[in-house]
């Protein structure tokens, strides 16, 4: 289904040095995102994973040309797509296609399932009549699993589940090379967020999907991703693929969240756990030097003072941390 | 398990009468929560979870109404009292924490001010002196950082963490011998609830209270429950103690939820699903609530709801399936 002969593995999307504050109205800045540097490579599945305010959509945002930037660049392959106009983006746009949070509030609720499904090929004049787009929404809407015959229904008459589904839809219509997925199965209930998470597992191999996954929840994240990013507080303390982010997770907040996740088995609730104490601090007054600092228990003074760098662990395992002996 | 039973609730009815038709949001619930105990209650939105606590704490409006059934406290029966009446028996024995923080507190007042109330109306406290000195008391138990200097803040100051703490304390300050905690940790992030868990445990052991705590997570159960119940389409379909549930699981719907988890450590391909979705309970018939969507459905399950049966000691499970074993 690719286009343009990317190939697996390649970086299809780069981020470097990003960074993005938001004026507020007492004149202060609110650092969402402080000097990221990340990649996308084709067909993987990357997850962004952090508290709420972390500022994960925020940079999820940036890198799809929904935010701009406050400074750093984006490519998209080799080109920058950071200083872009709107115009120019467009043909870049369709390649990249967002799936959101909540299912009741991103389905205009006035627009019948036809209409939503249609719009970005509308949008796009992919299709010169209407049978053809009717036909294109009929194959979407049997692709994501909502019956054909619910096309003329509006979104109130369907559960979350099946709006989740019809929001994928819309995102896939326009065959995208880069899915975003913000949080999609957070508002749906267990029994539904597997059918969802399986059809977007289905749907990134079929259509060789480069997606990226943002989430706070760690064991949906260890199903559906193949690498984690961690943020915390607008920056990313450590990227590494699941296997080894789960069972050799080198900064102090990555073993601390995956400590806190109650485990779904009683017999592990009386092994002892670390508790991590205080806080998330704001954004509008990030801590100097390491943003962690203030919650990590093996802070020392160098880490109040330097923002620790990204270094290699090996095998593409990034953290950011003074205190880590490897 | 000889304990008393601090909540005792048979054969609870509620129903809701709208335009489209009756919706029986509880329908014919029995569950205890003894003293010194945690119980959960699971189930999946709309399972008629909140509406099961809601009906102990007299919140049920029109057009809903408790039709019929038992609610007792401590031996008193609560069913059929009026407001007024409500509030003396369980006022000060029974506190609710809620799962929006944001929307339970008072925009316009400050934090420390809402608590110091509590002990006021419930003469808890006697001077407002008095009450201060509990409530940072209280703050300080709870894990708010500078509680005295929190006490002035107003809610949007807060994060949701040191609100949902605020809420608890509220809860909490009157020293009630039953908390209802209605979601009260799925608006947080995980370290955060993970401290929010542990303090409930914590305060359940030194006061001896009886919790129940309704979610849909199975894995805040598993961290915390003694005694769980889950719930689908306004009936409990399991019941047994938080071990022998997990490890022992009987009905198909709490096996589906089980598997449905994605868990660290497995790398499945695909998650094992629950095909369909809830029940729309306007228009349930006399089978089984889950036939729809059960692997092992018969047409005695699409014709007949079965009873819970006995499985085991303190475990039920209403299911042909456990039928012959329960005899």
């Amino acid at each position: 289904m690719t286009s343009n002969g990317t190939e697996r593995g390649q970086v299809i999307l780069r981020a470097e040095k990003v960074t993005k504050e938001f004026k507020t109205r007492k004149k202060q800045f609110v650092h969402a995102v402080s000097d990221v540097d990340l990649s996308l490579h084709h067909g993987e599945t990357l997850a962004l994973v952090g508290e709420s305010g972390c500022g994960k959509s925020t940079l999820a945002r940036t890198l799809i040309h929904l935010l701009p930037v406050t400074s750093g660049k984006v490519f998209y392959k080799d080109q920058e797509i950071t200083k872009m106009s709107d115009r120019d983006f467009r043909l870049i746009g369709q390649k990249m296609q967002m799936v959101f949070q909540d299912p009741y509030a991103s389905l205009n609720p006035r627009m019948t399932v036809r209409d939503i499904i249609a719009e970005p090929l509308v949008t796009h004049k992919v299709f010169r009549t209407k049978q053809e787009t009717t036909d294109r929404v009929l194959e979407l809407m049997e692709k994501v699993g909502v019956p054909g015959d619910f096309l003329d229904r509006y979104p109130h008459q369907f559960s979350g589940g099946q709006r989740q589904r019809i929001g994928i839809a819309r995102a896939i219509a326009l065959e995208p090379e880069i899915l975003v997925c913000d949080e999609p199965v957070s508002a749906l209930d267990v029994s539904v967020q597997s059918q969802v998470l399986n059809l977007i597992k289905h749907l990134k191999q079929d259509m060789e999907l480069s997606t990226l996954f943002i989430g706070h929840d760690l064991s949906v994240i260890n199903f559906i991703a193949d690498r984690v990013a961690v943020m915390f507080l607008g920056r990313i303390c450590e990227v590494a693929t699941k296997d080894e982010l789960y069972s050799r997770p080198l900064h102090p907040y990555t073993s601390f969240l995956l400590d806190a996740i109650p485990k779904p088995d009683p017999h592990l609730r009386d092994h002892p756990r670390r508790y991590l104490s205080g806080e998330i601090p704001s954004p509008v007054h990030p801590p100097e030097g390491c943003h962690f600092h203030t919650r990590c228990p093996y802070a020392t003074e160098q880490c109040k003072r330097e923002v620790p760098e990204m270094k290699d662990y090996g095998g593409g395992h990034l953290a950011a941390c003074h205190c880590i002996r490897a | 398990m000889a304990k008393e039973n601090l909540l005792e609730i048979r054969d609870l009815h509620t129903s809701f009468f709208t335009d489209h038709g009756v919706v029986r949001a509880v329908n014919g619930v029995d569950l205890d929560v003894p003293e010194g105990r945690i119980v959960g209650l699971v189930g999946e939105s709309g399972c008629g979870k909140s509406m099961t606590a809601r009906s102990v704490m007299g919140l049920i409006k029109s057009p809903g109404r408790i039709e019929s059934g038992s609610i007792k406290l401590d031996g008193r029966e609560l069913v059929g009292l009026s407001d007024r009446e409500l509030r003396s028996v369980c006022g000060d024995d029974v506190s609710m924490i809620f799962q929006e923080p944001m929307t339970s507190l008072n925009p316009v007042l400050k934090v420390g001010r809402q608590v110091e109330e509590v002990l006021l109306v419930h003469h808890k406290a006697s001077t407002k002196e008095e009450a201060k000195r509990l409530t940072v008391d209280m703050f300080e138990r709870v894990g708010i950082p500078e509680a005295e200097k929190r006490m002035s803040a107003y809610p949007h100051e807060l994060s949701g963490g040191l609100r949902q703490r605020v809420m608890i304390a509220m809860a909490m300050v009157c020293k009630p011998r039953l908390l209802i905690a209605d979601e009260p940790t799925t608006a947080l992030d995980v370290t955060i609830e993970a401290q929010i868990l542990r303090l409930m445990k914590q305060l359940c052991k030194e006061h001896h209270m009886g919790i129940l705590i309704i979610t849909h997570n199975l894995g805040v159960v598993a961290e915390i429950c003694d005694d769980v119940y889950v719930m689908y389409a306004g009936r409990i379909v399991e019941n047994a103690p938080v071990f022998e549930l997990f490890d022992h699981k009987r009905h198909p719907y709490t096996e589906g939820l089980m598997n449905a988890i994605p868990k660290i450590g497995g790398n499945p391909e695909f998650l094992s699903t629950i095909p369909g979705v809830v029940p729309n309970l306007l228009h349930v018939g006399d089978g089984c609530t889950f036939a729809g969507r059960c692997a092992h459905a018969s047409d005695r399950c699409r014709a007949e709801m079965p009873a819970l049966y006995e499985v085991a000691e303190h475990h039920t499970c209403r299911c042909f399936l456990a039928e012959r074993e329960g005899q």
